[in-house]
């Protein structure tokens, strides 16, 4: 695996790379090259299977991090590659062409956390939320508990006993 | 049918379903392979045309009889709405064996008179599940199963899982825990029937009377409402 990571170094300019468990390396890649490298990977180091696209919501760096996850299944090894974007132009190029399911990823992504994958196919239909028009839900400044008490009448605690006092007085008198 | 209500049948707020377009929802003209010429509108259910109108006891004795058969045969919408769902196959099994309360398992909203909304609801779901409600014949009964029913469970704070559900249909009866065993089902059961009998569990009348306000809540959260919007 290191002397993948090694080709790759010398091919693509890695940030950085790290060795997770035994089987998971991450890379991190500049957001230009990483449909060079995942064609690269793909084809001529055989990373055949791909796993999931995830994104994770960076919101005091104000950047998305992607996640790619492919599999070699004749080395049992697995590669990260991960990739930075700008929260403020949140947009990445679509891979679509290499593995015909990240075009659903990129679809759920697009909805969960507003990135556009320009000419990814149905990328703009509503998918998982029907009808969603404020802000994507998965960002880190939505909030999900107010928005829930504004819009689905959250029911009044009942009257009487309040349970943590009541744990407190009935149940473990002698703790803190 | 007349021009009239033909035109009825066109949901009013136009903007408002122009706002998520489908294409399979547009109205359009289809040729079948005879060549016969039909129009199609999928937004609008032929057997469904009328707002609901409210039943009335006409003679409380015969009412009184036709309670006592009504609780003796409850028949279910199979439609499991969240993890409640799992909770369901059991009764039918010889453990529980539910056929012996009259309580029976339907594939079809119209076969059925109760619907166990068997957990959260999404707000996806809630649009399946009103239209399923609706389309229900009358003496039709509701029962909420679990906590996430009554006051949102571990999804309170959630922001695609309503938190209660008597706002938006109306509920006899709730089986609170998370998860409720099929014992407290067949508890629930039991309460179910026994309001029957008492002429207590008025759901659909209930549902025609606030038709309104139910509407208004359930169009709140349901912004994407492509279902027919029959003649109201």
């Amino acid at each position: 695996m290191k002397e993948i990571l090694e080709r790759i170094n010398q091919q693509f300019n890695c940030i950085g790379h790290e060795f997770q468990p035994e089987n998971l390396s991450w890379v991190q890649v500049d957001k230009k090259q990483l449909v060079p490298l995942l064609s690269y990977l793909k084809h001529t180091e055989k990373f055949t299977h791909f796993v999931l696209l995830t994104a994770v919501d960076w919101i005091e760096n104000n950047e998305f991090q992607l996640n790619y996850l492919l599999t070699n299944h004749t080395l049992h090894q697995d590669i990260a590659i991960r990739v930075m974007i700008s929260r403020d132009e949140a947009e990445m190029e679509t891979a679509h062409h290499l593995w015909q399911q990240i075009a659903t990823y990129q679809r759920e992504i697009y909805e969960m956390y507003g990135i556009d994958f320009p000419s990814s196919p149905r990328v703009h239909e509503s998918f998982l939320l029907e009808g969603w028009d404020g802000i994507p839900p998965m960002r880190r400044e939505f909030d999900t508990k107010k928005y829930s008490e504004e819009t689905f009448f959250p029911r009044p605690r009942p009257e009487g006993k309040d349970p943590q006092t009541h744990m407190k007085q009935k149940l473990y008198p002698n703790e803190e | 049918m007349s021009e009239e209500t033909k035109h009825n049948n066109q949901p009013e707020n136009t903007e408002e379903t122009n706002k998520f377009p489908k294409a399979h929802l547009q109205k359009r003209t289809v040729y079948s392979p005879d060549g016969e010429k039909i129009e199609v509108d999928p937004l609008q259910d032929y057997y469904l045309q009328d707002r609901p109108e409210r039943r009335d006891p006409r003679y409380r004795a015969v009412e009184k009889f036709l309670n006592w058969a009504r609780s003796e045969s409850l028949w279910i919408l199979g439609f499991g709405t969240g993890c409640g769902s799992i909770e369901l196959p059991p009764l039918t099994t010889p453990r529980f064996d539910a056929f012996r309360f009259g309580i029976a398992m339907r594939p079809t909203p119209r076969q059925s008179n109760l619907f166990i909304i068997s957990g959260y609801l999404s707000i996806k779901t809630l649009k399946r599940a009103i239209r399923s409600y609706e389309q229900m014949p009358d003496p039709k009964y509701v029962v909420a199963l679990g906590s996430c029913t009554i006051n949102g469970g571990m999804y309170f704070d959630s922001y695609n899982t309503i938190n209660r559900l008597d706002k938006y249909m109306p509920v006899d009866v709730y089986i609170a825990g998370c998860m409720p065993r099929p014992e407290a089902l067949i508890a629930g059961f039991n309460k179910l029937k026994q309001k029957i009998k008492e002429g207590r569990a008025e759901g659909a009348n209930e549902y025609v009377q606030r038709f309104d306000e139910y509407k208004a809540n359930q169009k709140q959260i349901i912004k994407d409402w492509n279902m027919p919007d029959y003649n109201w």
